[in-house]
């Protein structure tokens, strides 16, 4: 499989204070990488470097061949082919669940408006959300926003999809609603990167998982090998940290 | 109290009331467009405007109007300008009201969440197009409340305008009552205008809060 996206000896600092060493990554064409860690450890910042939201002070990300740059004049283009879904959701509390949804197909990518909308009922039909087509999003659970988020950033079609902690601010009950969503992505093919809480959800979808403590990849293994047999020491604690004790 | 009076009085009244509104209304408006530009440059820190946009702000935010009527009125003549009552009561309530709106409006802008600002830039929204789409639609939701307070607020402050001797509502009530000591009737009538006038202002108002109320609750 093809190369998608690049990331070499990424260096980001915030106000001198190193965030990300030295980081270097190459995700395939339908391959989902999770990315875990502890909290403050990079993995947020790490996802937000690599579609421009934030500068890097040193390294290169590329799609393609195409460097991702934060100051470029056409990282517009690259936010096309680069979907990114946050923990919060944001979706826009002024338009319809539909509206939320056609918006930047239609003014970005400048695509007909009734194929798009017959996509994104489509699409929102997938969800189990059609029904609230014409609904504020106020008017939406957590779950079913984060769900709506989802379905926005995939109509636009996207090369790959960023998950930022997509299911950190739910209720319990509605993390699974949002994760059959994105494990369902997965199957289908989709190349993805996934930063999350979750592991038996991580264990699941992940192709390759991506342990980052302190800036650094400190483990990058298959989900079996990771879970079962962690090489790092930072890494079995970590894990550790999920086991009770009755 | 005596209604024969009232109803001689009602004339002078309605003329008065005639001149309040119109000064009032053709203030708020310049009020409201020297607030939202005000608001903008602040919001998109231009530089040298924001600065002196910043000192207006504060300027007028901090100052009775009646001072800055006097100003203005008496001020601009000794600098070889020459405006009529009503223009200095309209510059007057609207540089005031400005620099109001200019903060209700501003914080309408700010209500929009940085993440939410993030997310329409990773669907690939150009800046125009986020300010335009997504911002300027909910700046109205957010601060319509604050805006409509300040409309009532400037309606009322027309009162101030009796001091440049424009014939408004008040300086009618004064001249009545030093005319002809009807004091109860004067003032009965003129809280009766004053209501006419905000009444309606109060309840399209809450239409217009209800009606653009579609973001932000329950998020």
């Amino acid at each position: 499989m093809e190369d998608i996206l690049k990331v070499e000896h990424l260096h980001k600092e915030f106000d001198g204070f190193s965030v990300l060493n030295d980081i270097n990554i190459t995700v395939k064409k339908g391959e989902v990488v999770v990315v875990i860690g502890p909290s403050g450890c990079g993995k947020s910042t790490f996802l937000r470097c690599l579609n421009g939201l934030e500068e890097i002070q040193d390294g290169r990300v590329s799609l393609h061949d195409e460097v991702i740059n934060p100051n470029k004049k056409n990282l517009r283009k690259t936010h096309e082919k680069i979907g990114m879904v946050f923990q919060s959701y944001d979706l826009f509390p002024h338009k319809t669940i539909l509206q939320n949804v056609v918006l930047a197909p239609v003014k970005v990518q400048k695509r007909n408006k009734d194929e798009v909308e017959k996509e994104a009922r489509k699409l929102l039909e997938r969800v189990g959300l059609v029904s609230k087509a014409d609904n504020y999003p106020r008017q939406l659970s957590g779950g079913q926003k984060q769900r709506v988020a989802i379905v926005r950033a995939m109509i636009m079609n996207p090369e790959i999809l960023l998950f930022d902690e997509v299911t950190a601010a739910l209720d319990p009950e509605m993390v699974k609603e949002v994760l059959d969503v994105v494990l369902s992505l997965a199957k289908e093919g989709r190349t993805m990167i996934i930063v999350t809480h979750e592991m038996a959800f991580a264990r699941a979808v992940a192709d390759r998982i991506v342990f980052i403590d302190g800036g650094d990849i400190v483990e990058e293994s298959s989900p079996e090998e990771f879970f079962e047999n962690p090489k790092s020491e930072r890494a079995k604690r970590f894990l550790d940290s999920f086991k009770y004790i009755k | 109290m005596d209604f024969s009076t009232i109803t001689s009085y009602l004339p002078l009244y309605k003329e008065a009331f005639l001149l309040t509104i119109k000064i009032g209304w053709i203030g708020i408006l310049l009020a409201f467009v020297l607030g939202v530009v005000s608001a903008f440059i602040l919001y998109f820190k231009v530089p040298v405007l924001s600065a002196i946009v910043k000192v207006y702000i504060e300027l007028f935010r901090n100052t009775p109007l009646l001072v800055q009527l006097f100003f203005i009125y008496f001020g601009l003549p000794k600098l070889g300008i020459m405006i009529s009552a009503q223009t200095c009561g309209i510059v007057g309530l609207g540089l005031l009201g400005g620099s109001y709106m200019a903060e209700s409006i501003r914080s309408g802008l700010l209500s929009v969440s940085k993440s939410q600002l993030e997310s329409a830039t990773a669907l690939g929204f150009s800046k125009s197009q986020m300010f335009f789409l997504i911002v300027f639609p909910q700046m109205f939701t957010m601060s319509i409340t604050a805006i409509v307070a300040n409309v009532i607020f400037l309606l009322k402050e027309t009162s101030v305008f009796s001091a440049i001797s424009l014939m408004d509502l008040m300086f009618t009530a004064k001249d009545l009552i030093g005319l002809y000591y009807r004091t109860t009737e004067c003032l009965f009538l003129l809280v009766i205008f004053y209501i006419i006038m905000l009444l309606p202002v109060s309840i399209i108002g809450t239409i217009v809060e209800k009606k653009t109320r579609f973001g932000m609750y329950g998020d």
